[in-house]
């Protein structure tokens, strides 16, 4: 099972702007969700989860706002910015990039 | 468009951290709240849901840390918390703390404050228009390489002229001179003496000078015979005419002559001193009809350089008219080449030495300071040594614990700083108006960048102070520290060599330190007990000088010189009196060239030079100087029977070695016309400047009374009791014989050379001050390690005493321990203080920079110093009571 930190670095950053384009999420949240779309593949850990959020939050990438979670605590959702919007498109451009070039090496009869 | 959400989260992260911080805790302890909850979901009970979810989430300090590591300020953030904590550590020692900022702020404050003085006499471009082009131009006479005077020598009027005028090397060239005189109101009231200046109409323009009221000279104001004019300095101004403009157009009386007060000068002109009152023009009392001389040099030539000319080219020009000059007079003192060097140079070529030694001084100061704190930390950095050990071995990261010591070194040296900054302003302020003849004193203030170098040596010495004992007391090996025994027998054998070392750089900055204030201190004690040549106790004197105004015949002189010796004479306590032109020790006072006609032609121009004095027939034995051959001058040998000379002892052996000067002659050719005087008596020699070798000279009679010859005269008392207590019958004398003659000081010899050595009196005294302190700090860094080995080897002390060794035995091994880095120290020191010796060669006097007396007495006291400051840790050690040292941990 691949861990984030074998992702290829700042993938993960890609990952939480994606999961985060439709609609606010708080941590937990985004560590699930990816984890279910990835089939169970990707786990992302608290250890890299938080720190990347606020990382991106103080880039201003994203923002975060306090509300009530549907168990009724207060949890704190993150949203992107529109220049969190641009980021995403401008990595997920360099992400196809970057896997069809990956795709290329590794399919190639040599 | 991001930043402006960046710069809310700076704003947020820098004003609501702590909101942040509790708001970072709930986010986590939600996610965990998460996992409890799916993990009792998955049908586990809440004790084992909630430790599964833990194990799940790691440590949440570390993720906490983690994530907040991401944060805007998050350095600033930790340098506060390491800020709080050394301030902590601090507090819980004060005495330690107190002593240390005491000592940073010693050390930063005196470098601070002889920073800004160098910077500002020494750097700072004098106040005129474009500085960088002045320049000073000399006479040159390529004998005085060999007779090992200044290469720089003042300039005949007729020399300046000619360069003026003939070369065009320069934008333009001006003049002054020293002058003095008379100044009283228009009638003659409330005469004082001034010290003045002459310069050359061009002068103020040339140094792009306004004056504050007035106009400066006209050229035509500045030729023989023109309308008196004068200029007054603003001090002048002020407490002579109380501000008042009205003086501008008014007359005032100079040697009884009056003068047109024409303009002020404004408050910050103070070249070429501030003493100097007042500025006449440069022709000023120039005969009508002669030519300028070119053998009467009294003269400073400031001149402008052309854009693209060099100085060099320039004094080149000047050089080779001066030759032509030269060779035009031959066998006259006229010099061959000129020099030059820029006007900042010469402004500060007498006080450019000292007060660079003393910034040496106070570096030196500033580094032993830093060393001793350094010291001090290293040994509480001992104690805490497992407390690191720990820290380190929890995963507390090493540049983590070192810069957490760095800051308690750093937090010091704040401190000392703030009140060493402080200190800086008051010493700054306290040493430009106590240090008598520091030029540019008015040119000192602290500034930006005065601050910007004291914050630079507080960030300078916080490195020095703390980075080495940080790192020492960070980088061992963990293990090794926390299997160390808690009864260690032998101490930490490199920690005690680290303190070593730092204690021997100590004392073998202090050693030159020491040694450097030795011999300025002997230098200046020479000085100041160097035989004068003649009688000094009980000596009183006063100047005066007799207006060629009305004192315009000789035999009006002769009278006023010989009624005043009668007077005085009978006054009570008076036991001898005579006049001399000038005393010993009163300054240079003119020379003259002269010529032998029994031997034509012997030695150089500028070795037949002599002082020129005169005196009376009571001079000698008022004074005791005593008769080596012939006699004195007689009573009548006066006005018109002046022919008759006395010369000094250094004259006499200079051009008559082996044989007697009796009866032979000298002619002074100074004058147009040659006079030709006979050798009468042979007396010794007298200094004339302390400090300076005693020169050839010769004394004319003052009872010839030739006006301006002998119409400046200095009379001499020896007394019976206090002389100063004559001073008023004296004054009071004068006055009956003329009152508008101007006040001079009283002055007894001793007073005289006291006001020449006052500059080097005021400098020796600092550094001597910076010596002692900086024995006292070597002292305590001694005590400091010294105190820490004994501590560290109570038990093994404890041991041999069980085992049987003398009590003797423990004092003499804890004193050679401590002495050894204090040999090693001066053996390194004394190296040093030979080489500062030789760098400060030029201000010694009376003494050379491998002086034994000197090293001997200094390094003597250091030795007794390290050795009062070791007594008492070893006494502790050798009163250990083993069953007691033995017990202690």
């Amino acid at each position: 099972m691949a861990k984030p930190n074998d992702l290829v670095q700042g993938t993960l950053d890609l990952l939480i702007l994606k999961t985060i384009s439709l609609e606010p999420k708080h941590g937990w949240a985004i560590a699930k969700r990816i984890q279910q779309i990835s089939n169970e593949v990707l786990q992302v850990q608290q250890g890299s989860l938080y720190p990347a959020l606020h990382r991106l939050e103080q880039q201003g990438w994203i923002r975060a706002k306090w509300g009530e979670s549907e168990t009724g605590r207060e949890a704190k959702f993150y949203f992107l910015t529109a220049a969190g919007r641009a980021q995403l498109e401008r990595e997920k451009e360099s992400w196809k990039r970057l896997s069809s070039a990956i795709d290329l090496v590794v399919e190639s009869a040599g | 468009m991001r930043w402006p959400q960046q710069l809310r989260m700076k704003a947020l992260m820098l004003f609501r951290r702590r909101n942040a911080a509790s708001r970072l805790d709930q986010e986590l302890d939600f996610h965990l709240q998460q996992q409890v909850a799916e993990n009792v979901v998955a049908g586990m009970d809440p004790a084992e849901a909630r430790s599964a979810a833990l194990r799940l989430f790691g440590n949440p300090t570390l993720l906490r840390e983690e994530a907040q590591s991401f944060w805007s300020w998050n350095s600033l953030g930790k340098a506060w918390r390491d800020l709080r904590y050394g301030a902590r550590t601090l507090r819980r020692s004060p005495g330690f703390a107190l002593l240390a900022v005491t000592v940073m702020a010693l050390g930063i404050g005196a470098t601070t404050s002889l920073f800004t003085i160098v910077r500002s006499v020494l750097l700072t471009p004098l106040p005129f228009a474009e500085p960088n082009q002045l320049v000073m131009v000399y006479e040159h006479f390529r004998d005085q390489a060999n007779l090992g005077t200044s290469p720089y020598n003042v300039v005949a009027p007729g020399d300046f002229y000619d360069w003026r005028e003939k070369t065009n090397g320069f934008q333009d060239m001006a003049a002054w001179r020293p002058w003095g005189c008379t100044l009283a109101g228009n009638h003659a009231e409330m005469p004082e003496s001034v010290p003045a200046a002459a310069g050359s109409w061009n002068l103020l323009a040339l140094l792009g000078v306004q004056p504050a009221y007035g106009r400066p000279f006209a050229p035509e104001e500045d030729r023989p015979g023109a309308k008196n004019v004068v200029l007054l300095s603003w001090s002048l101004f002020q407490r002579r005419f109380g501000g008042n403009p009205s003086i501008v157009g008014q007359e005032v009386h100079l040697d009884t002559i009056p003068f047109t007060v024409i303009g002020v000068l404004p408050r910050w002109f103070t070249y070429p001193r501030a003493t100097v009152q007042l500025w006449v023009p440069y022709s000023a009392n120039f005969p009508v009809d002669k030519a300028p001389p070119h053998d009467m040099h009294e003269s400073y030539v400031v001149a402008r350089l052309k854009p693209g000319v060099t100085a060099q080219a320039a004094t080149q020009q000047v050089s080779a008219l001066q030759y032509r000059i030269h060779m035009e007079y031959q066998g006259r003192p006229v010099a061959e080449d000129a020099l030059s060097r820029p006007m900042i140079e010469d402004v500060v070529s007498d006080i450019k030495t000292p007060l660079l030694v003393l910034f040496g001084a106070v570096t030196c100061l500033l580094l032993i300071a830093c060393l001793n704190v350094s010291n001090l930390l290293v040994a509480r950095s001992t104690a805490r040594r497992k407390e690191v050990a720990i820290r380190g071995a929890l995963g507390g990261s090493r540049l983590t614990l070192v810069r957490e010591q760095m800051m308690e070194s750093l937090l010091i040296c704040l401190l000392g700083g703030t009140l060493g900054f402080m200190l800086a302003f008051s010493a700054t302020h306290w040493l430009a108006t106590h240090w008598r003849g520091l030029p540019r004193a008015d040119a000192i203030h602290v500034d930006g960048v005065v601050l910007g170098f004291s914050i630079a040596t507080v960030l300078f010495s916080a490195l020095l102070a703390g980075l080495v004992p940080a790192i020492s007391a960070t980088g061992t090996a963990l293990l090794a520290v926390l299997q160390d025994s808690s009864r260690a027998i032998g101490g930490s054998a490199s920690r005690a060599g680290l303190r070593k070392i730092l204690l021997t750089s100590e004392i073998a900055l202090t050693v030159v330190l020491l040694v450097g204030a030795g011999l300025l201190f002997k230098s200046f004690v020479q000085l100041r007990t160097s035989d004068l040549g003649c009688s000094t106790e009980n000596v009183l004197t006063r100047r005066y000088f007799l207006p060629e105004k009305q004192y315009n015949k000789p035999e009006m002189v002769l009278a006023f010189h010989q009624s005043l010796l009668e007077r005085v004479r009978r006054l009570p306590g008076v036991l001898a009196a005579g006049l001399v032109s000038v005393a010993p020790g009163g300054g240079y006072g003119g020379d003259f060239v002269f010529t032998i006609p029994e031997r034509p032609s012997e030695g150089s121009v500028v070795e037949r030079d002599a002082l020129y004095r005169t005196a009376d027939p009571g001079y000698f034995s008022a004074l005791q100087i005593p008769l080596l051959s012939g006699r004195y001058f007689t009573e009548q040998e006066r006005l018109d029977r002046k022919l008759f000379v006395i010369v000094s002892k250094k004259l006499a052996d200079q051009f008559f070695p082996g044989e007697s000067p009796l009866g032979k002659h000298i002619t002074r050719s100074f004058a147009d016309k040659p006079e030709t005087y006979e050798i009468i008596g042979v007396v010794g020699d007298t200094l004339h400047d302390v400090g300076d070798p005693i020169k050839a000279t010769v004394y004319f009679p003052i009872f010839s009374g030739i006006p301006d010859r002998t119409s400046s005269a200095t009379l001499v008392l020896r007394t019976s009791g206090d002389p100063l207590s004559l001073s008023i019958p004296v004054q009071k004398q004068i006055a009956a014989l003329d009152p508008t003659l101007a006040m001079h000081d009283m002055l007894t010899l001793p007073q005289i050379v006291s006001k020449a050595t006052a500059s080097q009196s005021f400098s020796t005294t600092l550094v001597l001050a910076f010596a002692i302190l900086s024995l006292l700090l070597a002292a305590v860094g001694l005590y400091g390690v010294l105190s820490y080995l004994v501590s560290q080897r109570m038990t093994e002390f404890g041991i041999r005493m069980a085992l049987g060794a003398q009590r003797w035995e423990l004092l003499r091994l804890v004193l050679v321990d401590a002495l050894r880095p204090v040999a090693t120290g001066l053996a390194l020191g004394s190296a040093g203080a030979i080489a500062a010796g030789m760098l400060i060669k030029s201000l010694l006097y009376g003494t050379h920079p491998v002086d034994p007396s000197v090293f001997a007495v200094m390094i003597g006291s250091l030795i007794l110093t390290a050795l009062l400051a070791s007594t008492a840790p070893a006494l502790r050690a050798c009163r250990i009571e083993p069953t007691q040292a033995l017990r202690m941990e």
